[in-house]
């Protein structure tokens, strides 16, 4: 073994040693200052790992006592808020969605084209520029501050995703299947419903994920149309730690480590739908 | 049903059950299938954004409802000739540009990491995918509290090790400030160009290198000759949609220095939602979005049209 070879392992393993580092030192940091007590976490220089850990912001999350402030009261209608409108939002946009890319993918009929286009570009626009409309008819159908409000406008641009990442997941499935069950007596829809859904079932598993990642992360509409705890989400709920206390970091700790279970729960058990997902649904030239 | 049925059933109803025939009529089938997703974009965006656009042709300020007149092109034309807005497309810019090159930069070099099949590197694989599912939001918060002047961990760090003598004011340098949400959206936004650059790589053709190798190519020469080429096209899809992302960035800059200090973090979307928002003014915070919708398009039509020509090719 000679001793070039050596030292480039050596050097490679460092490398994957730092990313690994960058990757978990503010994770593992977030996670830290949750269970240190406040007076520690202001400590100069820093209690690397707290003399005193303690749940008690958990707790006051989870089974708020009367002298829980304010935003760690409301934390937990928050993460309910996101998780009935992240799931709403993932299994309309599946459903609508899927139709409709197997229309695009599948069928002729005027403007097809056109429309496929038209959804590409939707993922560009900017959330600033359809915001305030969206405010005005959120506010005349009295749908701000509600989940249902926020249903609405997350579909707006969870769908065209949705539409846009199937309809190429169609495309790589065999027309031919389908002809294969039409001779044999099935009509369109039963084709699509027994063999071309089944096959598409790691497509539809990658894009509900992504569907409820992108659902869950969304701050800019939550911000805008939800204020009470009735329809606040969590990205709203976090951002609001920083609001006047600047340094009460152990809550907000708490708070994200909180947000950030579901997703990366999610993202690791699909890891390989994510990554073929990725694959097929956004290289697909 | 027999053609008894349908001889006496009327022109109308025939017309129906035509149209119903899935069978027969692909336009109705593809209608009935996308009928629901239409309206839904339809409302949702496109009437927005048609009434955006009539909006930005008008001077709406809230805090004086009582004058809202038509003024043309009047908005587009004082964003266009105001030093600020173009100070801040620049700001906008070197965001994009600093950020999005050092994720490409670094997202395949970890590819490549990920590639050599070192011991671990199916944990590494798994690693990877955290950084980009934890919420924008909360991986904001995580690096504002890094960088706290007072407290955060990396004046600490940095202090323990003797590397600086004095705690250093991360956020309060207009340009230190801009470099270091740079690193927090490096951070979260490199997973996703790994993920894609990786799924790309597992599909090159080993043939090809070990034919380079035999032909005296070294890994070097093999990198940038064989690898870089066939990846382009992944590594293009991504410069798309991080620039797109990039240059309307929005929560990251909310979270960490709301546009500040001395406007250093200011960006195009930040000061559209300041004006929109904070300030009222209704038309000229619509006409900033469609600025910056064009910007963007503009962009993306680029980068399709080199992709275009790469597929020609």
């Amino acid at each position: 073994m000679d001793i070039k070879y050596i030292i480039g392992r050596a050097l490679l393993y460092f490398c994957m040693f730092i990313v690994l580092a960058a990757i978990f030192a503010p994770l593992a940091w977030l996670v830290i200052s949750s269970i240190s007590p406040r007076a520690e976490l202001l400590s100069v220089p820093p209690h690397w790992w707290p003399e005193n850990a303690t749940l008690q912001n958990y707790v006051d999350v989870i089974a708020p006592q009367e002298g829980t402030s304010r935003a760690a009261r409301d934390f937990r209608f928050a993460l309910g808020n996101s998780v009935v409108v992240a799931g709403s939002v993932t299994v309309i946009s599946l459903v609508v969605g899927t139709l409709a890319a197997y229309a695009y993918a599948r069928l002729e009929f005027p403007f097809r084209r056109s429309g496929l286009i038209a959804y590409m570009g939707l993922r560009m626009l900017p959330a600033i520029s359809v915001a305030l409309p969206l405010y005005v008819i959120l506010r005349d159908n009295r749908l701000l501050n509600t989940r249902m409000g926020l249903i609405l406008v997350y579909l707006s641009f969870v769908l065209p995703f949705v539409i846009y990442v199937m309809t190429n997941f169609f495309h790589t499935i065999p027309p031919e299947l389908e002809a294969a069950a039409r001779v044999d007596g099935c009509t369109r829809i039963s084709a699509l419903w027994r063999v071309i859904l089944p096959i598409a079932r790691p497509g539809l598993v990658a894009t509900g994920v992504f569907a409820f990642l992108l659902a869950w992360d969304e701050f800019f509409f939550a911000l805008l149309y939800t204020s009470t705890p009735a329809a606040k989400t969590v990205p709203v709920a976090i951002a609001e730690f920083t609001g006047r206390h600047a340094i009460d970091f152990s809550a907000q700790a708490t708070g994200g480590v909180l947000a950030a279970i579901p997703p990366v729960v999610l993202a690791l058990i699909f890891q390989r739908y994510i990554v073929r997902g990725l694959a097929a649904g956004s290289v697909k030239g | 049903m027999d053609k008894a049925g349908r001889l006496t059933a009327s022109p109308w109803q025939r017309k129906l059950r035509r149209m119903f025939d899935f069978e027969m009529n692909q336009t109705s089938l593809a209608l009935a299938l996308i009928i629901p997703s239409l309206v839904l974009t339809l409302g949702l965006v496109l009437w927005p954004i048609v009434s955006t656009l009539i909006m930005s042709f008008h001077n709406i300020n809230l805090a004086r409802p009582e004058r809202q007149e038509f003024i043309g092109l009047a908005n587009y034309i004082n964003h266009l000739s105001d030093n600020f807005f173009w100070e801040t497309i620049g700001r906008t810019a070197y965001f994009t540009f600093v950020s999005v090159g050092a994720e490409v930069v670094l997202g395949i070099a970890i590819a490549l990491l990920l590639n050599q099949q070192l011991r671990g590197w199916r944990f590494l694989r798994l690693s990877i995918i955290i950084p980009w599912a934890v919420p924008t939001i909360v991986s904001a918060a995580i690096w504002r509290w890094i960088y706290n002047a007072d407290y955060g961990a990396l004046n600490g760090l940095l202090y323990q090790f003797g590397l600086i003598d004095n705690y250093i004011p991360w956020l309060a340098d207009p340009q230190r400030a801009m470099n270091m949400v740079i690193i927090a959206d490096v951070w979260h936004s490199t997973p996703f160009v790994v993920l894609i650059v990786s799924a790309a790589m597992a599909s090159l053709p080993v043939e090809l290198y070990d034919a380079a190798a035999i032909d005296g190519a070294n890994a070097w020469q093999r990198f940038v000759r064989i690898t870089i080429p066939l990846l382009r096209p992944a590594i293009m899809v991504v410069l798309v949609i991080r620039t797109v992302e990039a240059f309307r960035v929005f929560d990251i800059i909310y979270t960490i220095t709301r546009g500040g200090p001395v406007n250093g973090t200011m960006v195009i979307s930040y000061l559209t939602y300041e004006e929109t928002f904070r300030y009222l003014k209704l038309g000229s915070g619509a006409a900033l979005s469609f600025i910056v919708s064009a910007f963007i398009l503009v962009l993306a039509l680029i980068y399709i049209r080199i992709l275009y020509t790469e597929d020609v090719a």
